[in-house]
């Protein structure tokens, strides 16, 4: 028996769901079906905040994200059907699932596909070892199921995947031996790499796997600078202890059902549908959404997934034209803001010196993950340099982000219109020291400063997302922007509460004149 | 249509490589070297690969070596003989038990 719906949905992730409760709530009976035991794709191994402004969920953690969508989904509707493995789709928009361990037919007047992405791999000496992993595999293990991937991590490829991951290696207790990259400059975001950065962890760009080493498992890792033809140059190999090598070198669209289907097939990035702007294919009524249309971050993958599920509703009359152009212009504008900026697709490739506001980039932190005091002082936006507690704001490349600037309740920091602009300090504002901005930045690059703390010493005031949580009194070492400890610190304040969301401001002091370096802070004593 | 492949090309010899003996395809162990043979045997497409050495048709799918396969098929056929892209997708599209497949629901 064949079953019907006004929309069949392949895949429960960000894109999917989002779909899904779009069509739902314009009256489209739905069906999404994901073969995974739980639903929201990627987005539940994501524990670190988002970026981009509210509309796009920022300075949410991807699981809270992925909590929601499911309620809404519940809400709206939606038919979830889990364990349904799809395994065909032919071009009558009919859907072959296995379920229940037999096959059931089902047809959609419309289909969405969203069925993600896959991670690169890149084949080396020993790739086949156990122990080399991929970051997603390493994101499961801890992030789901809390165990811990290995002891001591090698990571491969220093974009956004590479550095969330590395961090969270970090926060689950394993050691990130170094992040490497064939690519000349790191791939993700500056606040990123700095915050991997500033806990020890050193970059070495333009390197490669040689070699994993160890014959039942991995025991340590070569790896050797590459020319600008990406070929090891002879004498600049180096060895690391580890246990773990965890790539993380880019995603590859799973378009094998739009290819089954017969859609016209581009590439971008790896074969994807070709889609109009609603997000349809070269068939009509099927569509694509998310990265299996193009590789992009969650956030653009939910807009995106609204627009295909608006489409459907338009082609098949469960929305009003005046409606329609309202939401579907609405999501456009969304999108927009979140493909401008130094990362977007338009500056792929392109080397960029400066900011929009015309600050020069640093060159550090494109090659070593933190930024020199010499750099930070030439982008007037990031300390205001009032005399008491202020925030100061190491946010130097211009990314679609803005939660700073509604965290502060009293009008301090400014991003403007355009979310990609660097957030600045308002000249005549008073900081109060609360610390939201400092919990609320995803990339936590918001530091409150206190030169007059104390007689000779400082306070710094930082995000903290790591256990066990210091106790005030504890010692510790205060490292710098490249992890090298400078001085001692003492923890002189903790705070966390449900606004923070887990990230626990964390204030130390330390002599007067470490107060511009001071950046990180490490245990020394034993946790009591 | 397909574009007409032209076989008379002369990729030239199969020159062995250091690295020949990298697994590529980790459901169905098939090596560099094998995949970089059997284009100079004339298998010049994807799909011609995949018939003569199961490349991606183990578990994964060529999920992981579909990249792979094609990036050595296009350096070793670098003399104007383009690839047919990606691996044909066809159902079922995971692995399935036959007795389930035959299993139609009510």
């Amino acid at each position: 028996m064949i079953k019907h719906y006004d929309l069949i949905v392949v895949g429960a992730g960000p894109a999917g769901l989002s779909a899904a409760i779009q069509a739902a709530n314009c009256g489209m009976k739905v069906i999404v079906f994901d073969e995974n035991q739980r639903p929201g794709g990627q987005l539940f191994k994501q524990i670190h905040k988002f970026f981009g402004s509210k509309e796009h969920k920022a300075k949410i953690r991807g699981i809270r994200i992925g909590e929601e969508l499911l309620t809404e989904a519940e809400k709206a509707g939606v038919e979830v059907s889990l364990n349904s493995i799809v395994l065909g789709l032919f071009q009558i928009k009919g859907i072959s699932v296995m379920r229940d361990d037999q096959i059931e037919h089902f047809r959609g007047e419309n289909i969405i596909i969203a069925t993600g992405a896959a991670e690169n791999v890149i084949p080396f000496e020993g790739w086949t070892t156990p122990g080399v992993i991929g970051a997603g595999a390493a994101q499961t293990m801890m992030n789901l199921h809390g165990v811990m991937p290995g002891k001591r991590v090698l990571m491969v490829g220093s974009g956004n995947v590479g550095l969330v991951v590395s961090f969270q290696l970090l926060q689950a207790g394993c050691q990130v031996a170094a992040v490497i990259d064939a690519a000349p400059r790191i791939g993700g975001y500056g606040v990123h790499a700095a915050k991997v950065a500033r806990t020890g962890v050193p970059f070495y760009l333009s390197h490669t796997v040689l070699k994993a080493e160890g014959s039942d498992r991995v025991s340590g890792v070569v790896i050797a600078e590459v020319d600008e033809h990406f070929q090891p140059i002879p004498g600049t190999e180096k060895h690391f202890d580890v246990d773990t090598i965890c790539m993380a070198v880019g995603l590859s669209p799973m378009s094998q059902l739009a290819r089954m289907a017969g859609c016209k097939m581009v590439n971008n990035g790896g074969a994807v549908p070709e889609t109009n702007e609603y997000g349809e294919t070269s068939i009509p009524g099927v569509f694509a959404a998310g990265d299996v249309a193009g590789i992009e971050e969650a956030s653009s993958a939910m807009i995106t997934g609204r627009i295909a599920a608006l489409g459907a509703a338009r082609r098949s009359e469960f929305i009003e034209e005046p409606d329609f152009e309202r939401q579907y212009q609405a999501c456009v504008d969304s999108l927009n803001q979140l493909r401008q900026g130094m990362f977007c697709k338009a500056n792929k490739g392109k080397m960029l010196t400066e900011t929009d506001e015309g600050y020069p980039l640093s060159m550090s932190l494109l090659h070593h993950g933190y930024m020199t005091e010499e750099e930070l002082a030439a982008v007037p936006t990031v300390d205001s340099h009032d005399t008491g507690i202020h925030p100061v704001i190491e946010c130097t490349q211009n990314i679609p982000c803005n939660p700073c600037q509604e965290a502060c309740k009293f009008g301090c920091i400014s991003v403007g219109e355009n979310i990609t602009k660097l957030p600045g300090v308002v000249a005549g504002s008073k900081c109060t020291g609360c610390g939201m901005c400092v919990a609320n930045c995803p990339g936590q690059a918001i530091f409150l400063v206190d030169e007059t703390y104390e007689e000779g010493y400082a306070s710094i005031t930082l995000p903290y997302e790591f256990l066990p949580k210091p106790e005030v009194g504890d010692l510790g070492g205060a490292l710098n922007r490249q992890g090298i400890r400078i001085c001692q610190a003492e923890v002189v304040s903790v705070k966390s509460n449900k606004t923070f969301d887990h990230t626990m401001l964390l204030t130390i002091k330390v002599p007067k004149e470490f107060a511009g370096a001071a950046r990180f802070y490490k245990p020394e004593t034993e946790a009591k | 249509m397909k574009e007409y492949l032209d076989r008379t090309i002369d990729i030239g010899p199969y020159v062995p490589e250091a690295d020949d003996d990298l697994i590529i395809c980790r459901c169905e162990e098939i090596t560099k070297g094998e995949i970089r043979r059997a284009i100079h045997e004339g298998m010049f497409t994807m799909t011609e690969v995949k018939r003569y050495l199961r490349t991606g048709m183990g578990l994964c799918q060529g999920q992981t070596c579909g990249r792979l396969v094609k990036q050595i098929m296009e350096k070793e056929l670098s003399k104007g003989i383009s690839t047919d892209g990606e691996n044909t997708a066809r159902a079922p599209m995971r692995p399935i038990p036959m007795n389930v497949y035959g299993k139609e629901a009510e």
